[in-house]
Parts: C-alpha cells; structure tokens; sequence
C-alpha cells in the first residue's frame, strides 16, 4: 500500500534511468540521511560516536572497496587490511612532508598511492585465478605489514614504530588527534563515507560495472564478447584499493589516532571480509548492514550480561565475543548466503505486493 | 657494487666458508618443511575431496594438541588421552559436517571458505574458554618421544640434531606412507579418491557423501594431532600456533591445491628456502624476520609461471 511502483510511468530513457525509478526508495534513503546527518549527532554521547557510529562507517567504506573487487569483479581478495594500512601510511608521510595540506586534500591523495600497490599486486590475478589468486593477496598482506615495521622512514624513525596523529585543524577546527572532537570527525568521515558511496554506486551501475560484472560471471565468456579483462580486472583493483586506501587513511586519522604495523595485519582483513559477505557480495546497501552488525555485536555482548547481572571477566567476554561471531557467521551463510541486503531485497518484493499478494 | 656482492657472492662464501653451519640450517629448514607439508596434507584431503578451502586446518592442530594436553593436566594417563583426543576429534568432524557442511552443500566455493572461517573463530573462542590461553608444555616424555640430542662433527665442525626433530621426521613419513596407504589400497581410500575426481559419478556408484566428509574431516583431524605434538614439543602450545596454519597456504599454491605429493615435496621446498633466504640474505641485507612473507612472495612468482601450481591439475576452461 505505501511501497507500490503501480502508477509511476516512465515516458523517457532518462527516467527509466534514475537512480530512484521508485519514489519510495528515494524517500528512503532521505529518511537514512537525516538520520545520519541530523537525529544521530544530536541524539548520541562521545562512547557512541567513539564506539558505534563512526567505526560502522569506516569499516563500511572498507567493505565496499573490497566489495568492487570480490563482489562486482569477482576477484577475491585477503590483503584489503594491508591496502588499509597504505592509505594510512601514505597520508601519514603526505602530511608529514607538507604540513600545511588540507587534510581532505591529503586523504584523497593517499587513496592513489594504495591503488598503485593494489594494481601491482593485481597483475597476478591475469594468471591466477579463483584460491591461487587469493593466496597471492596474502602475499601483498604479509609482506606490505613487514615493510611497515622495516621500514623506517614510513614512520619518522619513531622510536615506538607506532605512527602518531598530531593535531590537524580544517578552517579552525580540529578534525584529526587528540583534541578533536568526535562529531566533528563523524561528520568529517559520514561527508567523504557519502561521497564516496554516491561514486560507488553511480560507477557500478555505468558501463564500467557491467564490464567488471561480466568478468565475475565468466571471464572468458567476457573476453571472447571484446571485453578488454586486462583493463577490466586492473580497473577493478584500482578503484578497489583506492576506497580501501582512504578508508584506512580514515581509520587511522578519524577514529584510531595512532596506529602499529600489526594493527593491520591479517585479522583487520577479515573483518572487513566478514563484512563484505555478511552484507552481501555485490551489494552497496549490504556494505552498510553488515558492519552495523560486526560493529554493534561486540559492544552488544559486552554490556549485556552486566545489564542481567551476570558477573563475567572482560577477557571471557571476549573469547565469548569470538565464540560467536564465528557461530553467527556460520548461521548467517547458512540462513542466507546472498547476505543481509538479500533480506531488504525480499522484505522489498513483500511490501509491492502487500496488502493483496495475489 | 657492496649491494650486488651481498645479494651474489657473500651468502655463497659464507654457505661453503662453514658448511657445518650450513647442514645445521638446512636440518632446521627441513623440519619445519615436514611439519607445513603436513598441515598443508590436512588442506589438500579436504580440497580434493570436497572442493573446500580449509581455513580451519591451523586451529584443528591448536585445537587437537589442546585437548591432549588439557586432558593430560586434568589427571587422565598421557596414552589414554591420546585416544580420547582421537575421540573429541571424531566428533567435531561428525560436528562439523552436520551443522556446517551439509546445510551448506552446493554453495559457492567462497561462501564454504568463508564457513570454514567462521568455524575457525568458533574454535578460537571455545578453546581459550575451556583451555585458557596461557602456553602450555607439550607432554613429550609421557608419550615417550625421546628429547636428548645427537652431535656430529662433519668438516670439522658441529652440528646438532634433537631427537624430537629426527622422531617428528620419521613419525611423518611414517603417517604419510600411511595414508597414501590407505587411499591407494583401502576401499574407503578409494572412495575418498573417486569423489574427488567426480562428485556425481561417485554418487551414483552409491558412495555417501556425508560418510566420506566425516571421514576426510577426521583424518585431517588425525594430521592435525600429530602435527599440534611435533609442534607444540618445539614451541610449546598456545593460540599463537595458529600462525602455522598461514605458512601452509603458499605451500599449497606451490605444490597445487590438489595434489598429496606436491604438499609434500612444496612443504619440504619452502621450509628450506625460507630458512636458507632468512639466514644468508634476509638478515644480512633485509633487517630479517623474512620468514614470514618469502614463502607467499616466492610461491607467487612461481605462480605466474605454473597457475595450477607445480603438481596441480591442469585448469582447463571452458565457456
């Protein structure tokens, strides 16, 4: 009755276009924004900023990087935590050498810089294919997070081999260290989470993201229809690496403050794969979903047995934390395999036919 | 020119300088190659037989090495427990087969990859819980694996060889002549071999499938046990084995995700070039701890010249 595409004509090429050819769905997603952009910051404390909101956005702009190489492009990846860590590095050492650069100039920037490394690593993937190739990516993990902590020049010769965030002000606010404030940097984060989201969307639906869909679907079916898989596979690992390069520039910058090489070792990279799968692979919606999930579960474990009064010691909360993310995992794949952006899809198809399903 | 002779002439002359030195590292690189290739042994049954990508493998051997030496400190004699962890390995592989594997049969194979991370986690947390996550002592005597060390002084020099090493060495060629045994002669062997080359025709002839999982699930657990006891009486037991689990993976891609001999022969190559490369140009030249990305970077090179790995079945596609 309230969600129904009954009535909305299309007379153009253009309108059937759009990117909302219902309207409801453009209702939607300003209902999302305003939640994001106005109830949100006006409604959550410093814990939620810290803990929940901003850490679901970085994280879910992770798993969208990750999302266009394994879920649009088919090429399944399991150095995305090392990728993170060379957009962080690259924007550490960019605004250590010009210390007057805007610090949204300096993230953008460092973007390239993690997309280079992705297409070096890429090449590969012309040869390799299916596990081999995601074993290969493991060799870009281990071996960028040794260079990190070899590397000496990556973090000024520091003598804790940590990178430190100094105090980075944006027209007379401080965005980045240890005297911002954490709306100020949800709203930096939510503004370039969004950007890059519209980006995203717009250049998986183009002429780009159908090349990169046929090449997941069948690759030598592609390549025999004139799809160059060259271009199409190196394209998908740039862009890919590039939204995972600013996303560990993020994490580092907006909401970590200091960084270690181990930080982002293997474990980071499979968050962010739990969530790209969670979500659902091939789904820009599902990015979202599932590092809400991922996010909110261990904060969710870890306060509800003191809300019920059980006593429980915070390292059994965490190997209980594990425990049954793994488990969750599991049932989730087993539950729906498409993901959690599967269910809207349904819960979508559901709300068209109702009240009269047949 | 100080650069190119570090790289081309230094680790030769130290290599034929101190060839006591030299056997001594390639001893060190040979048992730990024994011990990926058989991690890397646990990996391939499970591929070849279900198309499944374990990740779980390294924390079946943490997980199985736990259990021994749990049981052993909660006062069950040292050659019962072992039995007993034969039994809890049994089960998880019945475990693992009805709750994971069978309602996800069919499934696309990253989607199957990904459950076997999921059961890792699972693994991860329900040990720490039950074991605690401090080190533990392998119990080595009480198994009676001798821990004394033999010296000899070839070139006139001295390498050491320890005991537990050279009995780690035999038990694995012992338990791979073993199995290949058992795959080759036995009828359940056989089975196991018929549904990796074609599930459905297997199935017609009236092999079951979920009979054989268990099967395959149980004797990686059996790999996994005796690769936790020849570990864990080098490093001792603890989480931080898991580690492992990752070193086996280039071995894989170097010897092919489903071939038993290329586990074997890529598990022996990249335990001693690693230790060869770590000693004589990784430390020197790199700042060392090498170890850790050579395997994967070299396994990767060797890729691109053989995709299937050097043992692997040739891909053959078709549109």
């Amino acid at each position: 009755m309230l969600y129904r595409t009954a009535g909305q004509f299309k007379t153009s090429y253009e309108a059937d276009h759009a990117l909302f050819p219902v309207k409801q769905d453009a209702w939607l997603l300003g209902f999302i924004l305003v939640l994001a952009f106005v109830v949100f910051p006006m409604t959550a404390n410093e814990f939620a900023f810290k803990a929940l909101l901003t850490p679901v956005l970085i994280y879910a702009l992770a798993a969208l990087g990750l999302n266009i190489l394994t879920g649009y492009a088919g090429q399944l990846s399991l150095g995305t935590g090392a990728f993170m860590g060379v957009g962080a590095y690259a924007c550490y050492k960019l605004l250590t050498i010009f210390p007057e650069l805007n610090i949204l100039i300096a993230i953008g920037l460092s973007g390239f810089f993690s997309a280079a490394v992705g297409v070096a690593f890429g090449l590969p993937s012309l040869r390799i294919k299916g596990f081999y190739l995601a074993i290969a990516t493991l060799a870009a993990q281990f071996f960028l997070v040794w260079l990190f902590e070899k590397w000496a020049w990556l973090y000024n010769y520091n003598a804790s081999g940590a990178i430190q965030v100094p105090t980075i002000e944006m027209f007379g606010v401080a965005v980045a260290g240890p005297n911002a404030r954490a709306i100020v940097q949800y709203y930096f984060v939510l503004c370039v989470v969004a950007l890059v989201t519209c980006f995203a969307i717009n250049i998986t639906r183009g002429r780009i993201g159908r090349i990169w869909k046929s090449v997941r679907d069948m690759d030598i079916a592609a390549e025999l229809v004139g799809i160059n898989l060259m271009k199409a596979k190196l394209s998908a690992f740039a862009v890919s690496s590039y939204i995972v390069g600013i996303s560990g520039a993020l994490f580092v910058f907006l909401w970590r403050g200091a960084a270690e090489p181990n930080l982002f070792d293997i474990p980071l990279s499979f968050r962010v794969l739990f969530i790209a799968i969670i979500g659902g692979l091939g789904s820009i919606l599902g990015n979202y979903l599932g590092a809400i999930l991922i996010v909110a579960l261990p904060v969710i474990i870890g306060t509800l047995p003191a809300t019920f009064g059980i006593p429980i010691s915070s390292s059994m909360a965490e190997h209980l934390n594990t425990m049954i993310i793994g488990g969750l995992i599991i049932m989730f794949l087993i539950v729906e395999p498409h993901g959690l952006a599967r269910f809207w899809e349904i819960i979508r198809e559901k709300l068209i036919m109702w009240p009269f399903p047949h | 020119m100080n650069l190119v002779e570090g790289i081309f002439v230094k680790p030769f002359q130290d290599m034929f300088g101190a060839p006591d030195f030299l056997i001594q590292v390639l001893w060190e690189g040979l048992v730990a190659g024994v011990l990926y290739a058989l991690i890397a042994l646990g990996f391939v049954l499970i591929y070849k037989s279900s198309r499944i990508f374990n990740f779980a493998q390294g924390i079946m051997v943490v997980f199985a090495a736990l259990t021994l030496v749990g049981l052993y400190e909660k006062g069950v004699p040292a050659l019962l427990a072992l039995p007993l962890t034969l039994v809890v390995m049994f089960l998880l592989a019945v475990a693992i087969e009805r709750v994971v594997l069978r309602p996800l049969v069919n499934q696309p194979d990253i989607i199957l990859f990904m459950a076997t991370i999921g059961i890792t986690l699972f693994l991860i947390g329900f040990g720490e819980i039950i074991f605690g996550g401090e080190n533990k002592v392998m119990i080595t005597e009480q198994l009676f694996i001798p821990t004394g060390s033999f010296t000899f002084e070839p070139f006139g020099g001295f390498v050491s060889i320890e005991q537990k090493d050279l009995t780690a060495v035999v038990g694995a060629v012992l338990l791979v002549a073993g199995l290949i045994l058992f795959l080759n002669k036995s009828k359940m062997g056989r089975a196991i071999r018929a549904l990796g080359d074609d599930h459905q025709a297997a199935l017609s002839v009236g092999i079951s499938l979920s009979t054989i999982w268990v099967l395959v699930w149980f004797i990686a657990g059996v790999i996994a046990l005796a690769t936790g006891i020849v570990w864990g009486a080098r490093a001792g037991v603890s989480f931080a084995l898991e580690v492992i689990a990752f070193k086996a993976l280039p071995v894989l891609m170097l010897g092919g995700l489903e071939s038993v001999p290329g586990a074997i022969i890529g598990g022996l190559a990249i335990g001693i070039l690693e230790k060869l490369f770590e000693i004589y140009w990784g430390q020197p030249l790199l700042g060392g701890n090498t170890e850790t990305w050579f395997a994967f970077v070299f396994a990767l090179i060797v890729l691109l010249f053989r995709p299937q790995g050097l043992f692997g079945e040739k891909i053959i596609e078709r549109v």
